[in-house]
């Protein structure tokens, strides 16, 4: 099969996009310019590179994204769960943030056979530049932060590996799985859970905010993640309730409690350190640390009304 | 064929676009290069991070190099380092929005000769933690100066086989602290003007748990008399202003050779933890705690814990220089001044049940010391 398509590929050559540069992908280099990887030309994306969306979204100080997933030719991503999809080597990951009129920077993932690779570039005239120590930017009213290299790899880590974050088969939704299954690129979509969408009003409110939480926190604040010595487990899967915060005193807050005496205090939204700190942008309190400048109001409604309904516990 | 590494050395001066361009030097430093600070003040905008292995950062002197931090606008703290084998030297971190500098899963970490301060003195606005290394195994810290954390200036949390020695902690909420970790020696520091001066802790609901093996000697914790302002919700919130050491809920833990004087509530205190928690796996009591050879002069002039004021005034003014809740096993206090102990039955029980005497430790048996921690002969040899 793969044999007959490829001389009509070939023949349909002219009008579609050149391949995507595959040797950049696995290789050991650290391409200096977006365009170089060529995901995209003229804004069309390649063969393989697919946009896709997530039921829940990480809050970027309401920056517009847009997400694309590459697969190489020939291979397939492993769906194992309700978490994360196996990604084969050689695939990418492509997000692009900006505001109405305005692209700012593309993220990119890189799975090489040594790990993941995560790369910030900048959008500068009509092609986007690698800027390794991150870029502070004034974007209108906010103070738009480029995350550095390391910084990529602070959220994006589980036991010290580098990882995807958002492509979590609960994440992405049997439609899209289907679909990815359809284009070649995902081995199967037996179905599973897939988390709300935070601002459904459908949906309840302790399951939205839990997915919230999850996107938002659950990347540091799990088992695996870099605040895993804080003991405050945010992530989807997490069981126990006092590591959830409920009831769990803080260990290295500082002032980031705020005065307050747990995490989460069942009923009492304004006596939770976790709204406290949702809703300061102060630097050393707010969180999360890095990626958010201003206030997410929806997203704190979200949680104040999650934490309300919350019912002491006896 | 073989060539020999060539180690580079990466010099980054003050001025303009300091953050990026230090940034990039942390980020491109290969393993066993040394990043050089030049002389002066880099005034940065966003914390700073390493993760590289085997890298040096070292500037011109403590208060010759200057990473100031009072324009900051992103980040948890000022340095986060995620690698091993890093060496921090020779430099200080200013005004920081909230920790230090924090190394988090960095084995071998050696901090050398340092300055981190809050500029404008004790408040309650300042970050939480001066030098903050945790989840690393061999963690150093060596000859460095904290001055205005708002919970502790050297914290050490969860880690295992740390040496904290010849270094100066003054007008913090907590001196030095180190929570929920294994096998530490802190010696040769000097603790003044605290809230508390040196703290042995252990918490529940962490992942690693259960405090033990610990020595605290040859160190001065004296005037241990700022204000607690530590933000409410903190363990240190609950450490009384005018406290020397304070062990609580550690198993294995020896005080001895230090100077303890003018602690206005304690020289020394021996608690179990007495917040409420959910947590099986947790001991929340104090095991095989010896105090001795401590040199007292004058404690408990000013306790500031509630009922204290009553139970000094009852005692004739003062209270006895060390403080013991009265819980917890094997406790041994062997120094030539009296113990209070409040007989408590169990750590958390209202203070209205205690029963205060002093304690009689003369039959208590006075167990080896541990063993001194050991560092790899690298870490040693990166400050030599």
């Amino acid at each position: 099969m793969k044999r007959l398509l490829a001389p009509l590929a070939l023949l349909t050559a002219s009008a579609a996009p050149p391949p995507v540069a595959d040797a950049l992908i696995t290789g050991d280099t650290l391409p200096s310019r977006l365009s170089d990887y060529r995901f995209f030309t003229n804004g069309t994306p390649a063969a393989r590179v697919r946009p896709y969306t997530l039921a829940t979204p990480l809050f970027s100080d309401h920056a517009e994204k847009s997400r694309f997933l590459y697969i190489p030719a020939g291979q397939t991503a492993r769906h194992r769960g309700d978490g994360l999809l196996e990604l084969p080597v050689g695939s990418a990951l492509i997000k692009t943030f900006g505001y109405p009129g305005q692209v700012i920077e593309t993220r990119v993932l890189l799975r090489r056979a040594s790990g993941w690779v995560a790369l910030p570039y900048v959008w500068e005239g009509g092609d986007a530049v690698l800027k390794r120590g991150g870029k502070r930017l004034e974007v209108g009213a906010i103070s738009y932060a480029v995350p550095n290299q390391n910084q990529c790899k602070e959220c994006h880590q589980a036991n010290g590996a580098l990882e995807p974050i958002g492509v979590k088969a609960r994440n992405l939704g049997p439609a899209q799985l289907q679909e990815l299954v359809a284009a070649g690129m995902l081995d199967r979509a037996p179905g599973g859970p897939t988390v709300p969408r935070w601002d459904d009003p459908a949906q309840p409110v302790a399951a939205r905010a839990r997915a919230y939480l999850d996107i938002n926190c659950g990347h540091c604040h799990s088992r695996a993640g870099i605040a895993n010595n804080s003991g405050l487990y945010l992530d989807w899967e997490e069981a126990d309730p006092v590591a959830r915060g409920i009831g769990k005193r803080p260990v290295a807050a500082g002032r980031g409690s705020g005065g307050r005496e747990v995490a989460i205090a069942p009923g009492q939204p304004d006596a939770s350190i976790l709204l406290y700190r949702m809703e300061s942008t102060e630097p050393g309190v707010a969180m999360p640390e890095l990626g958010r400048s201003v206030r997410h109001d929806e997203g704190v409604t979200l949680v104040r009304a999650y934490i309300a309904g919350l019912t002491e516990k006896r | 064929m073989h060539t020999l590494a060539l180690l580079a050395t990466i010099t980054v001066a003050p001025g303009p676009s300091a953050q990026e361009r230090l940034q990039a030097a942390l980020i491109e430093a290969a393993p066993g290069d040394t990043v050089r600070l030049a002389p002066g003040r880099f005034e940065l905008t966003d914390g700073l991070s390493l993760d590289v292995a085997r890298v040096t950062v070292r500037g011109a002197g403590r208060d010759a190099t200057v990473l100031s931090f009072r324009n900051q606008k992103g980040a948890g703290e000022g340095l986060l380092v995620t690698s091993d084998d890093v060496v921090l030297r020779d430099f200080a971190v200013e005004d920081t929005k909230g920790d230090g500098i924090k190394s988090k899963g960095a084995d071998r970490i050696v901090y050398h000769n340092l300055r981190v301060e809050w500029t404008g003195g004790p408040k309650e606005t300042n970050g939480a933690y001066g030098i903050y290394p945790v989840s690393s195994t061999d963690v150093l810290v060596d000859r460095v100066l904290v001055r205005g954390a708002s919970d502790a200036g050297i914290y050490v949390g969860p880690s295992k086989n740390i040496v904290v020695r010849q270094s100066v902690a003054e007008r913090n909420v907590a001196g030095i602290e180190i929570e929920n970790s294994f096998n530490a020696d802190v010696h040769g520091n000097t603790a003044r003007h605290n809230t508390g001066g040196i703290l042995v802790f252990d918490l529940p609901n962490l992942p690693q748990m259960g405090g033990h093996t610990i020595r605290i000697y040859d160190n001065q914790v004296t005037d241990n008399d700022t204000p607690n302002f530590a933000a409410k919700g903190n363990i240190v919130a609950s450490v009384p202003t005018g406290t020397g050491v304070m062990v609580m809920a550690n198993r294995d833990v020896h005080v001895f050779r230090n100077v303890l004087e003018n602690n206005g509530s304690a020289n020394v205190m021996l608690i179990g933890y007495r917040q409420p928690y959910e947590d099986k796996a947790y001991d929340p009591t104090l095991r095989f705690v010896t105090v001795r050879d401590n040199r007292h002069g004058r404690a408990g002039f000013a306790p500031a814990f509630p009922g204290g004021r009553e139970l000094a005034a009852a005692l004739g003014g003062t209270l006895p220089p060390v403080f013991w809740d009265g819980t917890g096993q094997a406790i041994a206090v062997k120094d030539p001044v009296p113990t209070l102990s409040l007989n408590l039955p169990a750590p958390n029980t209202p203070l209205d049940r205690a029963r205060p005497a002093l304690a009689d430790f003369s039959r208590a048996p006075v167990p080896a010391d541990p063993p001194a921690v050991k560092l790899p002969a690298s870490m040693e040899a990166a400050i030599r």
